[in-house]
């Protein structure tokens, strides 16, 4: 009994360290958590930590700040425009990466890892340097303000990264289950439907949980090819923008993000084990 | 099988059309660019490069930047390390995972309104409604603006929000290296009488060293491209102005595309070298396979 109590004692810095992390880590989101939920008046005068003093007050938290934002300040509106945004731009890279993918991993060409290592190579192009001469184009061919516009963006930021994760998982899958189907002579689209897309459901699924979220935490691409119009502005967008002219309405700033956190929160705690595994894929191998 | 020779064409083709057209084909106009004038219409030398590197917020921009990649880099590989190791010994290590790795999930445009707000600042006299200052007050301090005292005190707090949404992805990957590190290797150290110490820079390091290397360069490249986080929280004023975001400056405020392309075109080539060491990292891996 009194090792227990020696090691406990031993142990803990660790655990001191480790809590005192997690709360450094923690705290902000709490506040602003918090914060979302009190009255102007109290935000505005006290900190968001006096609400602990009188835990079991329930009169001193409201919804009110929600209800605001959503339909006076437009994130309601936002939401849905965010959505509208997100699937396909999530949909369509991830069928064009894995096709593209499929052939740098499991078919032989000419040149074919000099392309690959290019399109790996793209990686570093710096988003901001894209912008102008894809606006031109945009502007010529009246995509810019379009969904389709900013769906093709997205597709296009998204490849290198997609193909990079789907490369390296096809790669891994065994040699013998392909080349027995071929000897069978099923096809190469078959053979992509029937035995690489169902193996590949925890890569699919990482991919499709990065993509989801940068594209919904997107604010420069949106700024830049969908202009700031409330029909068409993201959440992000719109939070941006309730920065710039609510300033220190703390009240409904805090309430806005929340809300435009909520969905990616919840897709990350419900797929948290793919998310993880999607980044294992690309980093450490085996 | 000379019936499949082109097919592959099929499969790759639609992913390269799109990356020549929105990767490609604006990196080499921004090459242009860069050696043209304000308008894009003239042509101007290197007088853009000759601006990229002696104008004064340019210089400041530099410096802020290498700041940002000795500080984010050590800080987000140290902790996430750290942690790795750490967090492996005790049983709610799931939980802390999740918290730590929780702002990967968050907007930056989000993590900039919940950082603006705990480092918020107020006269003394009144409460403080931020975090920080509520500390520094409550310890009997005078309120600091976080975000507006320069040099030091306002960049290392931009910094750290970075680190802040960065760990948890450092973390998870070193912690996948460390689990598979047999545990009988650091139990056997332990029992000839290392110290835990000695097992982690004797033992655990130097295994973990090329995933640490992998984690440090995805860091590089990300912190050379830091953008949001500056942009959201301070703009770039009071002396904390990067790169890239002086980039979007020029191009979006002050609509010089020749300055703004040789700024973008400076940050691509701080980034090749980084790329270079991974892609030779691919091919290592490649031959083993």
């Amino acid at each position: 009994m009194s090792e227990k109590i020696v090691r406990a004692l031993t142990r803990s810095p660790l655990h001191i360290a480790i809590i005192a992390i997690c709360l450094v880590w923690m705290l902000p989101s709490v506040g602003l958590l918090v914060s979302s939920f009190r009255p102007a008046v109290d935000v505005t005068n006290t900190g968001w930590w006096s609400v602990f003093q009188t835990p079991f007050k329930f009169t001193q938290f409201t919804l009110a700040n929600y209800v605001e934002v959503i339909t006076d300040q437009g994130m309601g509106r936002a939401f849905v425009n965010s959505l509208y945004i997100t699937i396909p731009a999530t949909v369509i890279p991830i069928l064009i990466a894995a096709f593209a993918a499929y052939a740098f991993a499991w078919m032989k060409f000419r040149g074919r890892n000099i392309l690959f290592i290019v399109v790996v190579g793209l990686l570093v192009v710096p988003l901001q340097m894209t912008l102008i001469p894809i606006l031109r184009i945009y502007n010529r061919l009246g995509l810019s303000g379009s969904f389709l516009g900013i769906w093709l963006a997205h597709t296009g930021y998204g490849l290198p990264f997609a193909i990079y994760l789907f490369r390296n998982y096809f790669g891994g899958l065994p040699r013998d289950l392909f080349e027995s189907a071929f000897i069978d002579g099923a096809s190469r689209l078959k053979v992509f439907f029937k035995i690489v897309a169902p193996l590949s459901v925890p890569a699919i699924a990482s991919i499709a949980i990065f993509q989801f979220l940068w594209v919904w935490n997107d604010l420069l691409v949106a700024l830049i090819y969908l202009g700031g119009t409330a029909d068409v502005a993201p959440m992000t967008l719109q939070v941006s923008n309730l920065v710039g002219y609510l300033g220190q309405d703390w009240h409904l700033l805090t309430a806005a993000a929340f809300v435009s956190m909520a969905l990616p929160l919840a897709v990350f705690f419900a797929l948290q084990r793919f998310f993880v595994r999607g980044i294992l894929a690309g980093s450490v191998k085996g | 099988m000379s019936k499949r020779s082109f097919s592959h064409w099929l499969y790759v083709v639609p992913a390269l059309v799109i990356l020549a057209f929105f990767l490609v084909y604006p990196a080499v106009h921004t090459i242009v660019l860069s050696l043209g004038d304000k308008t894009g219409e003239g042509f101007a030398g290197f007088s853009n490069y000759r601006f990229a590197f002696t104008n004064r917020t340019m210089q400041s921009a530099l410096r802020n930047n290498l700041l940002w990649v000795a500080v984010f880099t050590a800080g987000t590989v140290g902790l996430g390390l750290a942690m790795a190791v750490l967090l492996d010994r005790v049983k709610y290590e799931r939980i802390a995972k999740a918290i730590i790795f929780l702002p990967m999930a968050v907007s930056f445009v989000g993590s900039g309104v919940i950082w603006k707000f705990v480092y918020s600042f107020r006269p003394a006299s009144v409460a403080q409604t931020g975090l920080l200052n509520g500390i520094v007050v409550a310890l009997g301090g005078q309120p600091i603006g976080w975000l507006i005292e320069r040099p030091w005190i306002n960049n290392f707090a931009l910094i750290f929000v970075g680190i802040w949404i960065w760990t948890g992805f450092c973390m998870v990957v070193l912690s996948a290296t460390y689990k598979g590190i047999p545990k009988s290797l650091l139990e056997s150290a332990r029992l000839d009488g290392a110290t835990e110490w000695q097992v982690f820079w004797r033992i655990t390091f130097p295994l973990m060293r090329s995933t640490i290397a992998v984690a440090a360069t995805m860091m590089l490249i990300t912190v050379l491209k830091i953008f949001d986080v500056v942009y959201v929280m301070t703009n770039g004023n009071f002396g904390t102005e990067v790169i890239a975001n002086r980039m979007y400056k020029e191009m979006f405020q002050f609509k010089n595309f020749g300055r703004a392309s040789a700024i973008a075109v400076v940050l691509l080539l701080a980034i090749i070298p980084v790329m270079i060491f991974n892609l030779k990292r691919f091919r290592e891996q490649e031959a083993i396979r």
